[in-house]
């Protein structure tokens, strides 16, 4: 019984060798066993098997994260590097590194261990815009922000020394102004106090502005492009009726015309 | 010194008074007794829809008559409870009081009148009628006692209304010598409708109305001898400039201004014919006279300092006073029209202002700080010629720009003294104050025929 097995086998063996022989091509070798899990556990139980582990994004901006995910089967101890150390079999973390960074897992089994690496690859954020062209300021802004107003003594139109030096400093501001708006006007105005009459303050914030149009025009500010108006004090900047108040409102003031 | 000024008011209306006197020389002589008589006003009643109107009626000749300053008003909580209505309602003088219904109940006390107002309110032909009557309670004839009843026809309207009673009051009045100043206007300047604009009412307050609508700053009215013209200063172009204004057309008038920064505080002379006025047209602001079309200007005043506020003498029309700081701080000065002569009027102290002639060319008023902080106006008013003041108000708040009424016994100033600026009336002698206006800001009053 048993060699009639036997002569079986021998004849099925040559049947295939014959029946491989005809095709002439050598038969396609069994792919290598895989690790089986099985192979091992006779002795030293079950190998680490990593069933995924990924990174998504695998690009990120810097500052922004990515999320590493995860599934290890029969480790006993699943690691991962760059800080992160020890982690469940399965689970996620965030990561957010400054540069380009390879995750190394190492998974460890009673049979063996496994290892993966993911790659994030961090790119620079690419830089804002440029601020978009200063938004050119207005004329009446200007004015507003370069040019300071003068005050006066009570009665008095003469321009007082600490008046000197604004309007100094006052008048590179205007140049550069009537240069950006070649069709604007410099309007001198000028103010006084409530405690004079409404008739005779007129005449001296008149001569307010018109002194400071002389001083101005005498260090540069070309004539035809300055104006005056006398506001008396019709239009007062502060109305209360103390010498604070009153020492505001005794002023020459600035404005743009175009 | 006060009562001197006063006593050249007086006489003034007492000069006028002796030219009426040749028709009414009882009346006047009694005044010359030196003590103000009293009259009793006892309210007129309105028949049918005229009734609506009798508060107004009563109240406006009240005020006229009060504010006249020529008569003590008799308390009427002492009028007996039946007054006169019509002339066939008094009696001859009694024996005992009758009720209201005799001369004596209102000769004798409590009311101590001498005279009495008395009549009532009818509608006729779809009009307001007032049938007015005047009484000396002296005169025991109930014929002899009367001094006039008179008819006053009028629209049937609350303005209706006013009107006759300024009629009524005003021939009161003129029984004393006393000009009317029914009909006469005061032009303003007032903020309430959000900017400075000239507006213009009736010398009692009522009718205000606004002229302008630049919605710019417009102000410093002044109004021609004869009430029809109007000047003033404006920002409705950019600097201050001068307009002019037909009261008659309500439209403007061309006027051309110099080339100035600024042309402002026009006045006319006294003819109606040319404007005088501050302009920066050489530099500092100074006296300019030019034509009511503005053509032909010329410079009458010549100093480095600021000069405005010109104002002809209204009785000579040779020489104006002005305000200068060519002393220092603004002043009062004279001088002739060709800008010769000039003189200081005010002492120098303090600052003074608004120069304003009497209509006999005789006194100005003007505000004057003297004796307070800058910037606390009190009103005065000066002899011209002796320099002689007399001050008006005394220190409550800021009062300033008194101009005279036609009558030359009243003024007309803004104050600050109820809070914000508002338009007052007073006698000369700073008696019977009135306010007029209440909304906004008003300032710059100038009272025109």
């Amino acid at each position: 019984m048993r060699n009639r097995h036997i002569a079986t086998s021998l004849l099925a063996a040559s049947l295939l060798i014959f029946a491989a022989g005809c095709k002439k091509k050598p038969p396609a070798p069994p792919p290598p066993p895989t690790p089986q899990p099985t192979q091992t556990t006779t002795q030293k139980g079950p190998a680490a098997v990593i069933q995924s582990f990924t990174a998504e994004p695998s690009t990120i901006v810097r500052g922004e994260s990515s999320t590493l995910r995860w599934e290890v089967a029969n480790a006993t101890e699943v690691t991962i590097d760059n800080g992160i150390g020890a982690v469940p079999a399965r689970g996620s973390r965030q990561v957010s590194p400054s540069s380009n960074t390879t995750y190394r897992m190492t998974a460890k089994g009673a049979g063996g261990d496994a290892i993966s690496a993911v790659s994030v690859a961090v790119t620079t954020p690419p830089p804002p815009p440029p601020p978009p062209p200063a938004a050119k300021a207005s004329l009446s802004e200007r004015m507003a922000k370069d040019v300071q107003d003068v005050f006066f003594d009570y009665d008095k139109s003469e321009v007082r020394e600490d008046a000197r030096a604004t309007l100094q400093r006052n008048a590179d501001a205007i140049k550069a102004i009537l240069n950006d708006f070649p069709s604007a006007v410099l309007s001198i105005e000028g103010h006084c106090d409530e405690r004079g009459s409404a008739e005779y303050n007129l005449g001296l914030g008149d001569r307010r502005s018109t002194s400071v149009k002389e001083f101005l025009t005498q260090i540069g500010i070309p004539a035809e492009r300055v104006k005056t108006i006398s506001y008396g004090k019709e239009k007062p900047f502060c109305t209360d009726s103390n010498e604070e108040c009153w020492g505001k409102n005794r002023r020459a003031h600035f404005v743009g015309v175009q | 010194m006060k009562k001197t000024i006063f006593a050249i008011l007086v006489s003034l209306a007492l000069l006028a008074a002796a030219a009426f006197s040749q028709s009414q020389s009882d009346i006047v002589i009694k005044l010359t007794g030196g003590t103000k008589k009293v009259i009793a006003l006892p309210d007129f009643r309105g028949a049918g829809a005229t009734a609506q109107f009798a508060d107004t009626f009563n109240r406006t000749v009240f005020d006229d008559v009060q504010r006249s300053g020529m008569l003590n008003m008799a308390a009427k909580s002492f009028f007996p409870l039946n007054p006169p209505q019509q002339e066939g309602d008094l009696r001859g003088a009694p024996a005992t009081a009758c009720g209201g219904r005799c001369l004596a109940d209102w000769a004798g006390a409590p009311v101590n009148a001498n005279y009495i107002g008395f009549g009532y309110l009818a509608e006729q032909g779809g009009q307001f009628v007032a049938f007015g009557h005047l009484y000396n309670t002296a005169v025991p004839d109930v014929a002899g006692a009367k001094i006039f009843r008179k008819l006053y026809n009028a629209p049937l309207t609350e303005d209706g209304a006013r009107q006759a009673a300024h009629q009524y009051a005003a021939d009161i009045l003129q029984q004393f010598g006393v000009p009317s100043l029914a009909g006469t206007k005061i032009y303003y300047v007032s903020n309430r409708s959000g900017s400075k604009e000239i507006w213009v009412m009736d010398f009692d307050g009522s009718n205000q109305k606004q002229l302008t609508r630049f919605g710019s700053i417009t102000t410093m009215p002044a109004i021609s001898s004869d009430g029809r013209r109007l000047a003033f200063t404006t920002y409705a172009k950019g600097q201050p400039q001068i307009m002019m204004y037909s009261t008659e057309t309500g439209r403007f008038i061309p006027f051309r201004n110099s080339q100035a920064s600024m042309n402002a505080t026009p006045s006319f002379t006294p003819d109606g014919q040319q404007v005088l006025y501050s302009s920066t047209v050489s530099g500092f602001a100074q006296i300019y006279i030019a034509g009511l079309d503005g053509g032909n200007p010329r410079r009458l005043s010549n100093s480095r300092a600021i000069e405005v506020e010109p104002k002809v003498n209204p009785k000579t029309g040779t020489d104006m006073v002005f305000v200068s700081g060519r002393g220092g701080l603004q002043q009062i000065y004279r001088m002739n029209m060709d800008g010769a002569d000039v003189e200081r009027l005010t002492t120098g102290e303090g600052e003074a202002s608004n120069p304003a002639w009497h209509p006999e060319g005789q006194h100005i008023a003007f505000a004057w700080t003297r004796g307070f902080a800058p910037g606390n106006w009190n009103v005065f008013i000066m002899d011209a010629a002796s320099r002689e003041t007399v001050q008006l108000t005394h220190g409550q708040g800021r009062n300033e720009n008194p101009t005279w009424a036609p009558d030359g016994r009243h003024l007309v100033f803004s104050s600050n003294r109820a809070g914000g600026s508002q338009i007052f009336t007073m006698l000369a002698d700073g008696t019977e104050v009135k306010q007029l206006t209440t909304q906004g800001n008003n300032s710059m009053p100038v009272w025109a025929k």
